[in-house]
C-alpha cells in the first residue's frame, strides 16, 4: 500500500545533476531549507553518474563532499510528475511524495536525441551517452566491438570511456562535415579549460577511426546488433560490431518548466540574469536554458542558488565565471547542424515511436503531432514522447508544444494523492 | 561490504558489481529486457530513465524501468529471456 509523504522546502531544487548540486548548495548558504530532488537512486546526473563510489575524479568529488556535509535534503528515486503553484507531486518505489516550495529552481538536465533507421530498435543499438550511462552503472564492454555514432563531441568523450573499460571502439562516425569539425577543434581551443580536454581526448583515442561525413544507415541482427552499415563520404559499408551507441545531440528537458509555465524560446528556457524564468519564483540553471556543459552547469546553478535566496550580490560575483564558460554554448551549436540526409534514413516500415511501434508510413499521413498523437497512437506511451517527439520535430518540422501532468506515468495512488486544490488551479 | 552482487534473472544467478542496476544484470544475462507492442525485443536505450525500453518485472512488480534501480541480492527480475 502507497503511503504519502510530506515534505516542505523554501527552496526545492528538481535535478540532481551538477548545476542542481551547485545551486541547492548556494541555497543552502543562506540557512534556508533545502530540498534537492531527483529520479535517479543517486545524485550527480547523467554526467557524474556513478562517481560517487569513484572519489578519484576530483572535480565532482569536492561537489559531492559539500553535498554531504550540508545541510540539504536529498530525494532520492523521486520522479517529479506535477507542478502547481507552490506544489509539486513526486513518486518514488513506495510512496507518493507531497513537496511544498517557496522558491523552485529547475535543473532538470538534457537527454540525447535519437532519430530513428532501419534496426535502431534492435537491442545493443543505445544512444551515445546512453552506452556511456550503462557503463557507468556496471556494464562489462571489455572485449565487445563498439562502433559509436551520431553528432558532437559527447561521442569522443564516449568512445574514450568505452575504451577505458576495456571495449573495442572500432570507429567513431560523426554525421558533420570535416571541416566543420576543424573549424569547432580551434574554436573550442579558445574556450576555458576546453583545450586540455581536447588535448587528452586526442591522447586517449589515438589509433580509432574518426570518420567524419559519416552516420548508420541501417543496423542488423536478430535477437541483437550484429552489425551497421554506414555511410562514409558517400561510400557505405558494413561494420560487425556488438553495440552501436548512435545519439544526435542533446535535447534539453523542458517538460517540467514547461508546465510550471516557464517560457521557452527556440526550446529552451528563457531566463534573466538572475537565472529566474518568466514564472514568478521559479529559477532554471543547466542545459534546459542552453547546451553548455559541465562548468556552464555548475556557474548557472550557483547563480540560481544565489538568486533564490535573494543574495543578489553573490550571484553577480559569478557573472563573469559564467559569461566566459557561455561561449562554448554558441560553438557548439553552429558546429554540429544536423545534415538533411538523415531525414532519409527511415523506411516507410522503420518505426519512430518505440512505445507504441508506430512506423514511419503512419506518421508522414500527418500534418502535425497532434494529429499523429490522435489517430496513430504516436508519443501515447510510457516515454510521453521523449523519444520519438523530438525526432518527428527534426523528420517532419513539427512543433511540439504541448504539456501535461502526470509528466511521468505514475501509480495511480501517487495520482490520487495530488491535492485536489492544486490540480484544479493548474487547468 | 562485498564488491558484487547476486540476482536472479528469469531464474538464472548473476552476478554483477556493487551498485550495478538491474538492467546491467539483464544484459549480463543475456537476455532483452522487454518485448514490444508488436513482439519485438527491446533493451535499453537511453540508459537515464527517460525511454522505457528497459522495462522488466522486479520482485513480481511490473514495469520498472531497469536502469534506474539498483541490484539488491536476491532480487527476482523477469525480462523478456
Amino acid at each position: 500500500m502507497d503511503s504519502v509523504r510530506h515534505l516542505s522546502f523554501d527552496v526545492a531544487v528538481v535535478g540532481a545533476g551538477p548545476a542542481g548540486i551547485a545551486a541547492a548548495l548556494a541555497a543552502a548558504d543562506s540557512g534556508v531549507t533545502v530540498g534537492l530532488i531527483d529520479d535517479n537512486p543517486a545524485a550527480g546526473g547523467q554526467i557524474w553518474r556513478g562517481v560517487q563510489s569513484a572519489p578519484q575524479n576530483s572535480a565532482s568529488s569536492i561537489w559531492f563532499q559539500r553535498l554531504n556535509k550540508s545541510a540539504v535534503q536529498l530525494v532520492r528515486g523521486a520522479r517529479v510528475f506535477h507542478a502547481a503553484k507552490g506544489e509539486l507531486a513526486a513518486e518514488s518505489d513506495d510512496s507518493a511524495i507531497q513537496i511544498s516550495y517557496g522558491k523552485l529552481i529547475l535543473t532538470t538536465g538534457a537527454r540525447e536525441l535519437f532519430l530513428p533507421f532501419p534496426g535502431w530498435t534492435l537491442p545493443n543499438v543505445t544512444g551515445a551517452g546512453g552506452l556511456q550511462a550503462l557503463l557507468k552503472s556496471g556494464l562489462d564492454i571489455a572485449g565487445k566491438r563498439v562502433v559509436i555514432a551520431g553528432t558532437g563531441p559527447l561521442l569522443l568523450a564516449v568512445a574514450a570511456y568505452a575504451r577505458k573499460c576495456g571495449a573495442k571502439v572500432v570507429a567513431i562516425c560523426e554525421q558533420t562535415t570535416r571541416s566543420r569539425m576543424v573549424r569547432f577543434g580551434m574554436k573550442m581551443l579558445l574556450v576555458p579549460g576546453k583545450a586540455p580536454e581536447a588535448l587528452r581526448f586526442a591522447y586517449e583515442l589515438r589509433g580509432i577511426p574518426h570518420w567524419t561525413d559519416c552516420w548508420p544507415v541501417a543496423a542488423f541482427g536478430s535477437r541483437r546488433i550484429e552489425s551497421v552499415r554506414i555511410s562514409r563520404q558517400g561510400q557505405t559499408s558494413e561494420i560487425e560490431c556488438d553495440y552501436l551507441a548512435c545519439g544526435f545531440h542533446l535535447i534539453p528537458n523542458v517538460e517540467l518548466p514547461r508546465m510550471c509555465g516557464c517560457r521557452l524560446e527556440s526550446g529552451f528556457v528563457h531566463v534573466n540574469e538572475y537565472q529566474q524564468t518568466s514564472a514568478p519564483g521559479i529559477y532554471c540553471a543547466g542545459e534546459p536554458t542552453g547546451i553548455g556543459g559541465l562548468e556552464l552547469a555548475l556557474a548557472e546553478g550557483e547563480v540560481a542558488g544565489y538568486a533564490a535566496t535573494n543574495w543578489e550580490d553573490r550571484a553577480k560575483h559569478l557573472f563573469a565565471k559564467r559569461a566566459r564558460y557561455g561561449k562554448g554554448v554558441r560553438i557548439l551549436k553552429d558546429a554540429f547542424p544536423l545534415r538533411p540526409e538523415l531525414k532519409n534514413l527511415a523506411r516507410p516500415d522503420t518505426l519512430v515511436c518505440r512505445c507504441e511501434d508506430v512506423p514511419h508510413e503512419r506518421l508522414r499521413e500527418h500534418g502535425c503531432w497532434r494529429a499523429a498523437k490522435l489517430h496513430a497512437r504516436c508519443g501515447m506511451g510510457p516515454c510521453q514522447g521523449r523519444v520519438c517527439a523530438p525526432a518527428a520535430e527534426f523528420l517532419f518540422g513539427w512543433q511540439i508544444d504541448s504539456v501535461r501532468p502526470p509528466v511521468f506515468p505514475v501509480r495511480c495512488a501517487s495520482l490520487a494523492a495530488v491535492p485536489s486544490h492544486s490540480a484544479a488551479a493548474r487547468n | 561490504m562485498s564488491d558484487s552482487v547476486s540476482v536472479r534473472v528469469n531464474g538464472k544467478p548473476v552476478t554483477v558489481r556493487a551498485g550495478a542496476t538491474v538492467a546491467v544484470a539483464v544484459l549480463a544475462a543475456g537476455a532483452t529486457c522487454r518485448a514490444s507492442v508488436t513482439g519485438q525485443p527491446r533493451s535499453p536505450l537511453c540508459g537515464m530513465g527517460t525511454c522505457f525500453e528497459c522495462r522488466v518485472a522486479i520482485n513480481g512488480e511490473p514495469q520498472r524501468r531497469s536502469c534506474q534501480v539498483l541490484c539488491e541480492a536476491g532480487m527476482e527480475i523477469e525480462a523478456n529471456g
